[in-house]
């Protein structure tokens, strides 16, 4: 084991391995940032739609859950980078315009945005409809209409509630955005596969980038339950991440 | 749209290649399945443990397994299981071990963090009296487990652990990206031979959606009926 090798310098690039893991790095939490913002409103409107009393609008968010859950990501990604542009062409004459970097950029911030807005959907129904009945129907009795039941009573209390899932959704995210070194995206994954098959250190390269995920995910764990701690409501049990038993 | 040409799925050639790939997809998906189910079940066991030290060895394994990317895990098995091996078996040399098998490994360890978590939730579901009473009865630790915790801890748990496979079959794609002939190997190695690409990924699309959606209807009716003998 040699951890020297992180200071080395990369054979024509500009700097150590270090900075080209955590050139990598940047990358993943670019993807996974814009993505998440995707993810977030688009998976609230779907899950709203599907607590509404509109058929047409609870199929439409139920279709779109299945359609995103049961294809598996890498295929998405291969669906978003390959087959899009090579169906449309104007997506392709748009395509071969960039800079491959940034095609691959916005490709994986779609398909990853697209994909975790399934997964939020489905925490936000599950929050929404974790709510008792009677608070919708006390928010119309109030009269406010359907749109200000949900802006005023039910989301405050259902995000609250689904803090704690939604801290896993954005590790899923994090985590995912590995998948997107099958379109060739510099991000950590990739620069960690590069740096073992150029310096044959797999061992330390492998390592340094586990030890990264497992930071980062400890960071976003404990960021959340601070979130989730300054915004709980005083004198609700929040439902928390702790504990256990009965 | 109008361009594009399926006919080559009607070759017989092309199907051999893709079933031999998605045979050993499922392969893959099963034994790691009950493989994960087993080595998540113990891990699980570990965790409610009284033993502090297990449970926190148990703990640390999941909670590791479970904040890094599978990709990951699928690369570090791929370089450590040739070593891992020579240590069990006490070998001279390290096997020579392709990615096809190192991802057994690789899949049963790295599910098992996750089934371990699912069994965890099914034991704690079973009300604190049963382990009184298995005591009570005479049985051991392992007797109460076997007899009357564990079974209907799987019972409780089983659209859950389905579901967790359904991911499962979905995430063994990711194989491919070491070279590995699964589906998605197969297609891509003959989408890249022929050209094809946007019709065999438009095809591996449908196909994943018609089978991962078939299956979770599947599961959806099991729930009901196990809910409704609940």
């Amino acid at each position: 084991m040699n951890f020297g090798i992180f200071l080395e310098q990369v054979p024509d690039g500009d700097g150590t391995w270090l900075m080209s893991l955590a050139s990598g790095l940047k990358y993943t939490f670019g993807v996974a940032g814009f993505a998440w913002i995707i993810a977030f409103g688009l998976g609230s409107v779907l899950g709203v739609m599907r607590t509404t009393q509109s058929k047409a609008a609870v199929a439409l968010g139920n279709a779109y859950v299945e359609l995103f859950r049961n294809i598996p990501l890498l295929v998405q990604f291969f669906i978003w980078y390959f087959v899009l542009p090579g169906m449309i062409p104007g997506v392709k004459k748009w395509v071969i315009s960039l800079d491959p970097t940034t095609h691959q950029f916005v490709t994986a911030i779609i398909c990853l945005g697209l994909f975790t807005a399934a997964r939020i959907s489905e925490q936000v129904r599950a929050g929404i409809q974790s709510l008792p009945r009677g608070q919708s129907l006390a928010g119309l009795a109030m009269g406010l209409t359907q749109a200000q039941t949900y802006r005023y009573v039910l989301l405050p209390v259902a995000y609250r509630i689904i803090i704690p899932p939604l801290t896993s959704e954005l590790m899923n995210l994090i985590k995912n955005t590995a998948v997107a070194y099958s379109i060739g995206l510099v991000e950590l994954f990739f620069r960690t596969r590069e740096m073992g098959e150029m310096t044959f250190r797999y061992f330390e390269a492998f390592a340094a980038a586990t030890a990264a995920y497992v930071v980062i995910a400890m960071v976003a764990n404990r960021v959340m339950a601070f979130i989730e701690k300054r915004t709980a409501i005083p004198g609700f049990i929040s439902g928390g991440t702790g504990g256990g038993g009965h | 749209m109008g361009d594009l040409d399926f006919s080559f799925l009607a070759s017989s050639n092309t199907q051999a290649y893709l079933w031999r790939g998605l045979q050993y997809t499922l392969q893959l998906t099963v034994v790691a399945a009950i493989g994960g189910t087993i080595w998540g079940t113990l891990l699980a066991m570990a965790r409610l443990s009284s033993f502090k030290a297990m449970a926190w060895v148990a703990s640390a394994y999941v909670n590791l397994m479970r904040s890094i990317p599978l990709l990951l895990v699928i690369f570090w098995f791929y370089f450590l299981s040739p070593a891992l091996i020579q240590w069990v078996t006490q070998a001279d040399r390290p096997p020579q071990i392709g990615a096809d098998r190192s991802a057994y490994i690789t899949f049963i360890l790295f599910e098992g963090a996750y089934f371990c978590e699912i069994m965890r939730a099914g034991i704690q579901s079973i009300p604190r009296g049963q382990v009184g009473a298995a005591q009570a009865l005479g049985l051991n630790y392992w007797q109460a487990m076997q007899l009357v915790i564990l079974p209907q801890a799987f019972r409780n748990m089983l659209p859950v652990l389905l579901t967790q496979t359904i991911i499962l079959f979905q995430d063994v794609s990711l194989v491919s990206l070491l070279n590995v002939t699964d589906f998605i190997g197969a297609s891509s190695k003959y989408a890249q031979g022929t050209g094809k690409i946007v019709e065999m990924y438009l095809f591996d699309a449908v196909a994943y959606f018609s089978m991962c959606f078939a299956l979770s209807l599947l599961v959806k009716r099991l729930q009901k009926r196990i809910a409704i003998v609940r």
